[in-house]
């Protein structure tokens, strides 16, 4: 490994290394595992939104939905199926992605602002029907009387549910391996040609690149990891109920992703990171949390012109 | 207790309802028309739009004791027009040009920002905001939600909308806003001040975002999130329109309203989801929308 | 220009700086003013601050906070000093309600939980609360299971459970309005359980439904339902809506005139609601949990005097008393079991009765044993809009003894099993 190598590598060095401290220096500077876990699991659904805006660029306003879907299934199918954990996340994925998959032919032909409205739409779609399907999701109330439970794997067992840290690091490698699999997929030739479209739609569909079959196929990639996310959003809460299916949830996600950087792959991290600490810090300190929040967005707006991570990269680069 | 003009066919609970839905929608269409004029000539999806929606029915009610009902429907909506013109000066004017999301972040945080200004000024307590009695009398037995206040609320939406179609007919700053809303860069060439004509266009729908604040508290509690559950609809007005047509989001409007009306009768639980499925719909057969123009956004 | 500038020997610039330099320092040591001292006795309310339940939680945070300055100006718990700890839950992100919840707890180590109004919430937190074994009170979520199929031992509750409130104004209503009911209920647990609870009581007394409506939680615009039950042709129009909702549909019923044809009614109704509609609108039978024009019970009117001190002349509401009696519950259980451990004070709270000057009614209020369910006065009567004084709102003509309203222990469905 060269010295540039090594200098190409050291953002990915130092985040992962926050990340696999975080359970021992956020506590010290007066922070809690949980904010950590929270922070991790929204950074996974922003990156996985990311895969899609800013590898693919086509905005989604829609992947609550599919995050919804990947929560209600893991809190279902540990309540009413299967008392496992793990049988839950895969589960609750995989009725995500399917539903995405279903869902894509449909859409993916809409660009821009349509591509947009008609994912809101199929997204509140899913809202509605958690939100007023009572006997089978509890509806507003929510789904409860489950929780999380010990990972067991016969010969030992790691008890997730009641030791925060345990879940964190539980948490940390179902993030590791959703994010390492997108890394190597925007890295082939796949990911590459992704980007293609992103740049120019026009000269890929010219180069015979079959333009819509890959973003149905990113589309479906970027909500099977947002369903992963989903399931481990309702395994931390411990609980489920529909706002996380609402459209404004989508939005909470692409402005993750906006305030990071949608142009590098850890800015949606860092930016579901500030969002969930922000306000998090701030709605202890005052009732008008919303107001600095508010703030700190149009600040964002006029002096970050890419993001909290493009000017790092920015001053990095020149 | 009988005696009373009572509905008891079927058809005729439909036809009250899509009369009724009509009356909805024309106040969707009113939210959804400065959405739609915003976005058609400067690209920024206004989300603070619900937030200039509850500023100008707090100014009203808060004018209401010195100038009354009819003084505070002139003068709050100017009113909330001006702070459109001021945010749009100092902050909104630095996105154009820029990725449209970034629009969308500060909005966002503006309507984050109006949300709790309104309750660290006025209170999260939903104030009583009285209309004049004599409005708020059924005109009929048998139409008995056919109020003067609803009559009254779909013939400021007629005038608001005739004017607005006026001003963009006639006038030398609507003739712009179309001409600008095709092609800004012709426009802008031919010697007309792009930044004062964005800022005209800005203030004229956060005007009609006023407008519809004072006629909703009418009908509506006046508290802090009053605007948030109408801006969704209100997109869907103007995506089911067609983007880009003025005439499409009005027809968006009251579809919306009608559809819901009527799923209230036969399928009631899907009132609200039915206006999304209706947009899916309409942007899977023909995504430019009802009456939208082709190749556009 | 420059002179005006420098009066105070300081320019625009400095003055920007230093704020600037003072948030940074905020900033930058974001965590380090939130230590606290450890010889504190902690509460912790989570609650919505934010939303649309945000009027109601500010009422329950004057009443909390009046209860704790009460608290210590008497010695505070177990001769400890209280401490309040406020966290916004927002009115319905159950994830943020959990994570403060978890905040709370984990790093603030605080002794008692309360919270929350949105039932969601509510059910939320006590799933954390049930975990950590931490004493909880819930102030005013009414869904039933909180103290029913999902009751625990730690998680006791201030407000009434839906069923109680159906109980309690079923009669009232088939006396004076009459036997023929439309419903119009929010399609939530909330509704569901108190139309179903009015159904059963109205059926004991004859009464019939002739139809109803689900209407979606946040609703504004009510009409189309409002013809549907003008067209059934009722002799009373149920609302069992709350808040905004609430407030919209009545608005909007009596803009139709249905006032004028049909009794308007419901079961739970709250000061909010009434202070937020037109005085032409506020009519109706209902009931309210709590109200603050009781004249012969002792002590209301000194809380009413204090609260209004706090609240810039406001009288208190239901909410307000709820976090008044919730805080209380945590300070009395302490004192009650000497100690706060909280299965011993849990323990102890079994078929508790709150003094006078904490339960503030005229029968008093105590905590049933094996539910953690208070129980206690209901107040029927009717909505006016002009009282004694301009937020005497509401005409108490009966009150009823929540134990009467409450129905069984094995009704509730809550079997409560303790830690060993």
């Amino acid at each position: 490994m060269g010295a540039s190598e090594l200098n190409k590598q050291a953002p990915n060095i130092f985040v992962w290394l926050l990340l696999l401290g975080m359970p021992f220096w956020l506590p010290a500077i007066g922070g809690y595992t949980e904010l950590g876990t929270r922070a991790v699991v929204l950074g996974l659904a922003a990156m996985s939104l990311n895969f899609l805006l800013g590898y693919t660029g086509v905005l989604s306003f829609g992947h609550a939905a599919y995050f919804g879907l990947g929560a209600y299934g893991v809190g279902m199918t540990i309540r009413y199926l299967m008392p496992s954990t793990i049988v839950g996340i895969l589960v609750g994925t995989l009725v995500g992605t399917l539903a995405a998959a279903i869902i894509g032919p449909l859409i993916i032909r809409l660009r821009g602002v349509y591509f947009a409205m008609v994912t809101i739409a199929f997204g509140q779609v899913f809202f509605f029907i958690a939100f007023r399907w009572n006997s089978v999701t509890g509806g507003d109330d929510g789904l409860s009387g489950w929780t999380r439970l010990p990972l067991d794997f016969g010969f030992a067992s790691i008890d997730i549910q009641h030791n925060a840290r345990a879940f964190y690091y539980f948490v940390l490698v179902v993030f590791a391996l959703s994010v390492g699999a997108m890394a190597w997929l925007l890295r082939s030739p796949f990911g590459r040609t992704l980007i293609a479209i992103r740049e120019n739609e026009q000269r890929a569909r010219f180069l015979g690149i079959p333009v819509d079959q890959h973003i149905w196929i990113s589309w479906v990639i970027s909500c099977c990891f947002v369903s992963v996310a989903g399931a481990l959003y309702a395994l931390l809460n411990n609980f489920i109920d529909p706002r996380a299916l609402y459209w404004s949830q989508s939005g909470d996600f692409v402005i993750m992703a906006v305030l990071g950087g949608m142009r590098s792959f850890w800015g949606p991290l860092i930016g579901a990171a500030i969002f969930v600490v922000l306000q998090d810090y701030l709605s202890s300190q005052t009732e008008n949390w919303m107001s600095f929040v508010g703030l700190f967005f149009v600040l964002v707006v006029l002096f970050f012109p890419r993001g909290v991570l493009g000017v790092i990269r920015r001053k990095v680069t020149s | 207790m009988s005696g009373y003009g009572i509905v008891s066919s079927m058809t005729q609970l439909v036809l009250f309802n899509i009369f009724n839905g009509l009356i909805v929608g024309a106040f969707y269409a009113l939210m959804a028309l400065g959405l739609s004029l915003i976005l058609n000539l400067s690209g920024v999806i206004n989300f603070a739009h619900g937030g200039f929606l509850a500023i100008g029915g707090y100014i009203a009610y808060t004018l209401m004791p010195y100038i009354g009902f009819w003084g505070g429907l002139v003068v709050a909506p100017l009113l909330t027009a001006v702070l459109g013109l001021l945010v749009e000066r100092v902050l909104i004017r630095r996105v154009y040009g820029r990725d449209p999301l970034y629009s969308l972040l500060l909005t966002f945080g503006l309507a984050f920002m109006f949300e709790d200004g309104t309750r660290f000024i006025w209170g999260a307590q939903s104030l009583p905001f009285q209309v004049p009695g004599w409005l708020v009398t059924p005109l009929s037995n048998q139409y008995f939600f056919l109020t003067g206040y609803r009559l009254f609320m779909v013939l400021v939406v007629a005038i608001a909308v005739m004017g607005l179609f006026l001003i963009l007919g006639r006038t030398r700053l609507g003739i712009r806003i179309r001409a600008g809303t095709l092609d800004l860069e012709t426009v802008s060439v031919l010697g007309v001040n792009v930044r004062v004509l964005r800022n005209m266009n800005f203030g004229l729908g956060v005007y009609l975002a006023g407008l519809a604040g004072v006629l909703a508290v009418g009908q509506l509690g006046l508290q802090p999130t009053i605007g948030a559950s109408l801006i969704m609809p209100s997109f869907v007005a103007i995506i089911v329109g067609g983007l880009g047509s003025l005439p499409g989001t009005l027809l968006g409007g009251l579809l919306i309203g009608v559809a819901s009306g009527i799923t209230t009768v036969f399928f009631p639980s899907a009132t609200e989801a039915v206006i999304y499925v209706m947009m899916a719909a309409v942007l899977l057969v023909r995504p430019r929308g009802l009456l939208g123009e082709e190749g556009r956004f | 220009m420059k002179s005006d500038r420098s009066t105070f020997g300081l320019d625009r610039r400095s003055i920007i700086k230093a704020a600037a330099a003072a948030s940074i320092t905020q900033i930058a040591s974001p965590f380090v003013i939130t230590a606290r001292a450890a010889d504190e006795v902690k509460i912790g309310l989570d609650n919505p601050l934010t939303g649309v339940y945000a009027a109601l939680g500010k009422n329950e945070l004057i009443g909390a906070q009046l209860a704790l300055e009460q608290i210590n100006a008497k010695g505070g718990i177990l001769s400890r000093k209280v401490e309040l700890l406020v966290e916004d839950s927002t009115s319905g992100d159950a994830g943020t309600a959990v994570q403060k919840a978890g905040k709370l707890i984990e790093r603030d180590k605080v002794n008692f939980l309360v919270g929350n109004i949105n039932s969601a919430l509510a059910v939320a937190m006590a799933g954390v609360s049930y975990e950590k074994g931490v004493f909880h009170v819930v102030p005013g979520g009414h869904t039933d299971p909180v103290t029913g199929a999902n009751c625990h031992w730690n998680v006791f509750r201030v407000c009434n459970t839906t069923q109680m409130e159906a109980n309690a104004v079923a009669g009232t209503l088939i006396k004076s309005a009459g036997k023929k009911w439309y419903y119009l209920t929010p399609d939530y647990a909330f509704g569901h359980t108190l139309q179903a609870g009015l159904e059963k009581a109205a059926a004991k007394l004859g009464g019939t439904k002739l139809g109803g409506d689900l209407t979606p939680l946040g609703t504004t615009d009510f009409s189309s339902y409002l013809i549907k039950a003008q067209a059934a042709n009722p002799e009373v129009i149920i609302f069992l809506q709350a808040g905004d909702d609430a407030v919209n549909a009545l608005k909007q019923a009596v803009q139709f005139g249905l006032d004028k044809k049909f009794h308007l009614a419901g079961a739970q109704q709250e000061l909010e609601v009434l202070l937020g509609l037109p005085p032409e609108a506020r009519i109706g039978t209902w009931v309210f949990e709590w109200y603050w024009n009781q004249p012969n019970v002792p002590h209301v009117n000194e809380f009413v005097a204090e609260v209004r001190k706090k609240s810039g002349g406001h009288v208190p509401t239901a909410r307000t008393w709820f976090g008044y009696a919730s805080i209380w519950t945590c300070a009395l259980a302490a004192q009650q079991a000497k100690s706060l451990e909280p299965a011993k004070m849990a323990k102890a709270m079994q078929g508790f009765k709150l003094p006078p000057e904490v339960s503030l009614m005229p029968d008093g209020a105590f905590y049933r044993a094996s539910q953690n369910q208070l129980i206690p006065n209901l107040y029927v009567g009717s909505a006016q809009s002009k009282g004694s004084e301009p937020e005497d709102l509401f005409k108490v003509s009966e009150v009823v003894k929540g134990i009467d309203a409450a129905g069984s222990l094995e009704d509730t469905g809550c079997k409560m099993t303790w830690p060993a």
